[in-house]
């Protein structure tokens, strides 16, 4: 048994008419430690499957498991326990709370823990020194960077160590500078056994992932990630670029 | 960092939606403190005012009656073994179980002279009683000596005299210390002397014809009182005289469950306040309660923020609520009363107040945090 199971996750919204399929049968099965890139085009159900996945949207028909827990027979508030103890979301607008400084966003997902507050602290600016922004701790939202606020967002996902990181287009509102940034502090907490699992259409952060799950029309497939550096190439034409990332993945 | 945290920074980024929902349920704390304070004021100020309100208790002879008809005709009742009062046996009230109540006894004797041609009422009183019961009344010159006698202003004008003018009484000689200004009641027909002078002139030595007590109203039990009195003087009739009082006592209780209604429907405006608000508050704030959800957050941790939050403000409405109701009422007895009206701090109603507001604010904000929690967190993320 994989450590997550997905098996024929149907997903359709709406009734009738105008019922949408967005997932039509998908399964697989995904390690601990793995660096996942679910790809496709907008619409094919890429981010359906992440939510799924999030324990955040409820499938028509299948299973989904994740160290043998059934994630969908639980109830709604043991849910809300298992995202807290399995998940740490990071999302393509960063989702910071803007009343919020740097240091206490952080904090968020031990706001509910029975710790003390110091303790809390102590957690969330080593999780902020793990993506190199502790110095900016009492900071706004507002006055830091987007790449910054990424970064927050991810110290935020990792504050409780969960053993599941999703992130959805972690760079999509990042320059690719900044961008390439990101990607390597996925690929650090990844290489630090943490798994990961990432929505994206950028061909360049899709090779920082050791696995490739392809989304068509609701279906799943996986491919060869160093597939993606010949279509990189084709794209970019930077092939010294491709070799490093494609070197790094290996 | 905890729930509360989250609460009080978001009240503290949204300012302006917090003072609205904080006006809401302020006016209406405010509103029903200061009516309700207000009408504490002035039933205080009634039974104050009643303490100087003078006799309430009335104590005269008891007698049998008969209605008697004769050949047909009603002549009327007749009155018969009337038991007259010894004065002595007033000092027995001073024994009564509530005798603390007792302000004064005014022991009064009256009968019928004739001065200058017209019959008129004579009155032996006890002066020092007089001050405590009749405390309304002005004198023009001086209470009466031994020999002196008090003319009410309309006896004066009828038997046109003035203070130092002689007058003869059953050859007894006196003369008149002083007018009672007008006072608007009998007193101002009848002819006063002292007590003991009085008792001379009609051979009633150590004979009363009637007494009146002033107690002191506020809250003392006066019906316990009379039977009490009643008691300790059988041979009398102990009436008291309170229909004035309980009429204004009356108004103020029709006013008290009109100024409850009005405070209903004011708190119910600010319920309605709330809720508009916070409904408003949690659609703003989808994304973060899809952020929250996404993180961990079980649904009861977001009615706890939202609770919390509708909590402080409900609570500082009923603080400020309070005082600022107590500050209106202040003003308000100003000009709704003469004479200084003591508006205390009310523990009570300041407890009521801010238990009120906070239980209306609570009230009013749990459809809103149960319609945050409810949000689908991914839908909620979406709205993003």
């Amino acid at each position: 048994m994989s450590y997550i199971t997905a098996e024929n996750l149907v997903k359709i919204y709406g009734q009738g008419e105008a019922a949408v399929t967005a997932l039509r049968g998908v399964s697989f099965g995904l390690e601990s430690g793995d660096f996942i890139s679910i790809m496709g085009e907008s619409g094919s159900g890429k981010s359906t499957m992440l939510s799924i996945m999030g324990a955040l949207n409820t499938p028509s028909s299948g299973r989904f498991l994740v160290e043998d827990i059934d994630v969908y027979t639980l109830k709604q508030e043991q849910r809300a326990d298992f995202r807290r103890e399995f998940v740490g979301f990071i999302f393509q607008s960063f989702n910071l709370i803007p009343y919020l400084t740097v240091v206490e966003n952080v904090m968020l997902p031990l706001t509910t823990l029975s710790i003390k507050s110091s303790k809390k602290r102590v957690l969330a600016l080593d999780a902020l020194s793990r993506v190199g922004l502790s110095k900016k701790a009492d900071r706004l939202p507002s006055q830091i960077s987007g790449g910054e606020q990424e970064r927050v967002a991810i110290a935020r996902a990792i504050v409780n160590q969960p053993p599941m990181l999703l992130a959805d287009e972690p760079t999509g509102n990042l320059d690719s500078k900044t961008g390439a940034e990101i990607m390597d502090l996925l690929r650090q907490l990844n290489d630090q056994g943490m798994t990961v699992i990432m929505v994206t259409h950028n061909l360049e952060c899709a090779r920082y992932a050791r696995r490739l799950l392809r989304m068509t029309d609701g279906m799943m497939h996986e491919e060869d990630p160093v597939n993606l550096i010949a279509q990189a190439e084709c794209l970019t034409g930077q092939v010294g670029v491709a070799l490093k990332v494609a070197g790094g993945a290996a | 960092m905890t729930l509360k945290d989250i609460a009080f920074k978001n009240l503290r980024r949204r300012k302006a939606k917090a003072g609205f929902i904080l006006a809401g349920i302020l006016i209406g704390v405010a509103t029903m403190v200061t009516l309700i304070s207000l009408i504490q004021a002035m039933t205080h100020d009634i039974n104050h005012k009643l303490e100087k309100y003078g006799a309430n208790i009335l104590i005269v002879p008891k007698t049998e009656s008969l209605s008697l008809t004769y050949g047909g005709l009603a002549v009327g009742g007749v009155s018969f073994e009337m038991q007259e009062i010894q004065e002595k046996d007033l000092a027995r009230i001073k024994t009564i179980k509530n005798a603390a109540n007792v302000a004064a006894v005014g022991p009064m004797v009256l009968g019928v002279i004739e001065v200058a041609g017209h019959r008129v009422l004579l009155a032996g009183i006890d002066f020092q009683a007089a001050k405590i019961l009749k405390p309304w009344w002005k004198v023009q010159g001086s209470n009466p000596g031994d020999t002196g006698i008090l003319l009410g202003m309309d006896a004066a004008r009828v038997l046109n005299l003035k203070p130092g003018s002689p007058l003869k009484v059953n050859n007894r000689a006196l003369t008149v210390s002083g007018i009672l200004e007008s006072t608007g009641s009998q007193d101002d027909q009848l002819v006063f002397t002292r007590l003991d002078t009085a008792q001379a002139i009609f051979g009633k030595q150590g004979r009363i014809s009637m007494a009146e007590v002033a107690a002191l109203c506020n809250a003392c039990p006066i019906d316990d009182m009379v039977q009490q009195i009643s008691g300790i003087l059988p041979g009398a009739k102990v009436m008291a005289i309170q229909q004035v009082v309980k009429s204004r006592m009356e108004t103020l209780q029709h006013f008290l469950k009109f100024s409850y209604a009005v405070s209903i429907i004011v708190l119910l405006v600010g319920g309605l306040m709330v809720l508009v608000s916070m409904m408003g508050s949690v659609r703003e704030r989808t994304g973060e309660i899809g952020i929250w959800r996404a993180i961990g957050f079980r649904r009861s941790h977001v009615i706890r923020i939202v609770l919390l939050e509708a909590g402080t403000i409900s609570a500082l409405a009923g603080i400020f609520g309070y005082l600022i109701g107590l500050g209106a009422t202040k003003i308000a007895v100003k000009f709704l009363s003469q004479g200084d009206v003591l508006v205390p701090f009310d523990p009570q109603l300041a407890a009521g107040a801010f238990a009120l507001a906070v239980l209306i604010g609570l009230a009013s904000s749990i459809y809103p945090a149960m319609l945050a929690a409810r949000l689908d967190p991914n839908e909620a993320l979406r709205s993003i």
